[in-house]
C-alpha cells in the first residue's frame, strides 16, 4: 500500500479472465504492470481485441482483476466500501457519446455523479455551473442531450467527470464517432485539463496522430504490454508498429517510404511539421 | 426531425408556468381536468379555452406546437362529432338525409364534448411542454411514493422512467435512420395487407432491438462508472421546493373550481 504520493494508478501483476469467456486459458489481460503518475498524458494503443477497453474498466473498478491488484491512489479497486472514491478519482469517458448521457438535460447529466454522492443540492448546483463555465457549456445547460452535436455530447460527458474533481480521466476512443471539428474540440478540452489542472489522462485511441501528441505511449497486444515509452520513441518504431498491425502517423509512414527511396531523412520524424522542415532543408542542400 | 416528437418534449423557458413546482403543476392539472368536467355552459368552456391559449402565450410556446399536439385527437374528435350528430335526438331537426336526421341537441352536445376534449388536451400539453420530462416523472413519482411501503422500489422506477424519457428521442432518431436505409434498399412499409406490413417491419424492429440492448448495456456501465448504485441514497440538483407562488396558483384554481361548482357555470 506504500504508493508514491504522485502515483495515481498502479497495476500490479494484473491478470484478467472474463468469467464465462471463450476458454479459461486465454486471459483478456495477463501480467500487466503499469504506473501512471499525476498529470501524465498516456496514450493506450493496440490492435482490436488487445484488451484496451478491459484495462480501462479495471482502472475504474468496473472490473476487478482475477489475479494481482489495481491501486487507485493506493486504494485497491477490489474493496467494495471505497468504490465511490475510486470512481471519483478515476472518471471514465466512453466511445459512444449517446450511451453515456443519462439525464434529460445537460445540467442534470453533469450533476448525475454528484447526485449519486448524495451531496446537498446547493453544492451540486454550484459545482455544475462552475464546471459548465470552465468547459464553455453554459449555453447548453437546459438542452436535452439528443439535440447536441457529437463533440458537444462528449464535452458534456467530460464535464460530468470533471465535476467530480477527478485526478485521472480514462477515455476509451472518445473521438472515434466524431467529425473532425468535434474531435479537435474534445482533444483540446482534454489537453487543457491535463495541462492546467494536472489531471492524468489515459487515452485509448486508434488514431496515430492522437497517440503521437501525448507524453507517453503504452501498447497492448494480445492482453500483454508490448511497449511503454516516450511517444517520440514508440511511435517512430515503424517496424514494431507494423508488426502488430498498427500504423504510424502520416509523417512517420511517409518518411519511411522516402527513406526507402534513399532520401536521407533523420530517424526521429514524428509530426508533419518536422517532415516538412526536413524536406525543405533537403531541397535547399541539393 | 426529432423536434417533431411533441409528447414529453420540453420547450425550455423561464415563464411562471415553467417555474411552477412540478408536483403542484400535476395537482393543478388534475384539478383543471375536474373543473372541465364540471363545466356546463359553452361560455365557461370558451373562457377556459381562452385561458389555455393565454397560458400558452405566457409560456412563449409557438402556435405550431399547439396544433401538432392536437393532431392525435383529430380522429377521435371527428368520430365523436359523427356519433353525436347522427345518433343523439332532441331539439329541432336541422338536417334530414333519408331516414337519418341531425338534430340540434346532438350538434350542441357533440360540439360541447369536442370543445371540452380540445381544452383538456391543451392544458395537458401545456404541462408536458413546460415541465422537463424528468421533473414530470419525479412529480408523478412523488404521488406514487406511498407505494414504497407496499415494497415497490419507487426511486428505481423513477430512474427507469427518466432514462426511458432520455432515450425516446434517440431511439426515434435511430428508427427513422433505419427506415430510410431500408427504404433506400427498396423496402416497402406502406402497401400490402397488415400481415405483409408487419413482415416488412421485421428488418426495422430487429436491428432496433439489438441496438437498444447494446445501448442499455453501455448505459448501465456508464451509470455504474459514475457512481450510481441501486438502493443507495441520492440527492437531486434541483430541490423540489414549493414556494408561496405555487400555493397561490393552487389556491386560485381551487377557487375557480368552487365557483364553477357553486354556480353551475
Ligand atoms: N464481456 C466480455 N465477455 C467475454 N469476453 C470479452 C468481453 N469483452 C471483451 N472480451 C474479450 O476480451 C478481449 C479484449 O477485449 P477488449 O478489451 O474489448 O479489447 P479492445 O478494447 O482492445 O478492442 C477480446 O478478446 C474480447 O473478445
Ligand atoms: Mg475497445
Amino acid at each position: 500500500m506504500a504508493a508514491q504520493p504522485s502515483t495515481i494508478i498502479e497495476a500490479k501483476d494484473v491478470d484478467f479472465y472474463y468469467p464465462g469467456g471463450e476458454d479459461a486459458d486465454s486471459p483478456a489481460l495477463s501480467g500487466i504492470n503499469l504506473t501512471v503518475n499525476q498529470g501524465e498524458y498516456v496514450a493506450l494503443v493496440g490492435p482490436n481485441g488487445s484488451g484496451k477497453t478491459t484495462f480501462l474498466k479495471l482502472l475504474n473498478a468496473l472490473l476487478i482483476p482475477t489475479h494481482g491488484q489495481v491501486l487507485v491512489k493506493g486504494i485497491s479497486t477490489a474493496v467494495e466500501s471505497t468504490l465511490p472514491e475510486v470512481r471519483r478519482v478515476c472518471g471514465m469517458i466512453f466511445q459512444n457519446p449517446d450511451n453515456q448521457l443519462v439525464a434529460t438535460t445537460v445540467e442534470e447529466d453533469i450533476a448525475f455523479g454528484l447526485e449519486n454522492l448524495a451531496l446537498p443540492p446547493e453544492e451540486i448546483r454550484n459545482r455544475v455551473f462552475k464546471t459548465a463555465a470552465l468547459l464553455g457549456l453554459e449555453k447548453l445547460l437546459s438542452q436535452p442531450p439528443h439535440l447536441l452535436s457529437g463533440g458537444e455530447k462528449q464535452r458534456v460527458a467530460i464535464a460530468g467527470v470533471l465535476v467530480m474533481e477527478p485526478e485521472c480521466i480514462l477515455m476509451d476512443e472518445p473521438t472515434a464517432m466524431l467529425d473532425p471539428a468535434g474531435r479537435r474540440d474534445v482533444l483540446n478540452t482534454v489537453r487543457e485539463l491535463n495541462r492546467n489542472r494536472n489531471i492524468a489522462v489515459i487515452h485509448v485511441t486508434h488514431f496515430p496522430e492522437e497517440a503521437a501528441g501525448t507524453d507517453r505511449v503504452v501498447i497492448l497486444n494480445e492482453g500483454k504490454l508490448a511497449a511503454d515509452g516516450a511517444s517520440a520513441e514508440v511511435m517512430t518504431d515503424l517496424q514494431f508498429l507494423h508488426g502488430l498491425g498498427l500504423q504510424g502517423t502520416t509523417a512517420v509512414e511517409l518518411a519511411a517510404l522516402l527513406r526507402q527511396d534513399s532520401f536521407p531523412l533523420p530517424p526521429q520524424i514524428l509530426y508533419n511539421r518536422e517532415l516538412v522542415d526536413s524536406l525543405c532543408s533537403l531541397g535547399q542542400n541539393s | 426531425m426529432t423536434r417533431s416528437i411533441t409528447l414529453g418534449q420540453y420547450i425550455p423557458g423561464q415563464s411562471f408556468i415553467h417555474r411552477l413546482n412540478p408536483r403542484l403543476k400535476i395537482l393543478i392539472l388534475v384539478l383543471i381536468l375536474v373543473l372541465l368536467f364540471l363545466l356546463e355552459t359553452f361560455g365557461a368552456l370558451l373562457a377556459s379555452l381562452a385561458a389555455a391559449l393565454a397560458m400558452f402565450a405566457l409560456a412563449g410556446i409557438p402556435f405550431s406546437y399547439l396544433m401538432r399536439g392536437l393532431r392525435p385527437i383529430f380522429y377521435i374528435a371527428l368520430f365523436a362529432l359523427i356519433i353525436y350528430f347522427f345518433f343523439t335526438s332532441g331539439g329541432v331537426v336541422l338536417l334530414r338525409i333519408g331516414f337519418i336526421t341531425v338534430e340540434s341537441e346532438g350538434v350542441e352536445q357533440g360540439l360541447f364534448i369536442v370543445a371540452r376534449l380540445v381544452v383538456l388536451v391543451l392544458f395537458s400539453l401545456l404541462v408536458t411542454l413546460t415541465t422537463t420530462p424528468l421533473s414530470l416523472t419525479h412529480g408523478m413519482g412523488y404521488f406514487l411514493k406511498p407505494l414504497r411501503y407496499a415494497g415497490l422500489p419507487t426511486e428505481e422506477v423513477a430512474m427507469i422512467m427518466a432514462v426511458a424519457l432520455r432515450f425516446i428521442p434517440t431511439l426515434m432518431e435511430e428508427s427513422q435512420r433505419l427506415m430510410r436505409a431500408q427504404l433506400a434498399r427498396g423496402a416497402d412499409f406502406e402497401t400490402g395487407s397488415i400481415f405483409r406490413k408487419a413482415g416488412n417491419m421485421v428488418p426495422l424492429i430487429v436491428p432496433l432491438f439489438v441496438s437498444a440492448f447494446r445501448r442499455a448495456d453501455e448505459l448501465a456501465l456508464a451509470m455504474e462508472a459514475r457512481g450510481y448504485r441501486i438502493g443507495a441514497r441520492r440527492t437531486r440538483m434541483h430541490e423540489d421546493i414549493i414556494t408561496l407562488k405555487d400555493w397561490g396558483a393552487l389556491a386560485l384554481v381551487l377557487v375557480l373550481v368552487a365557483l364553477v361548482w357553486a354556480f353551475s357555470l
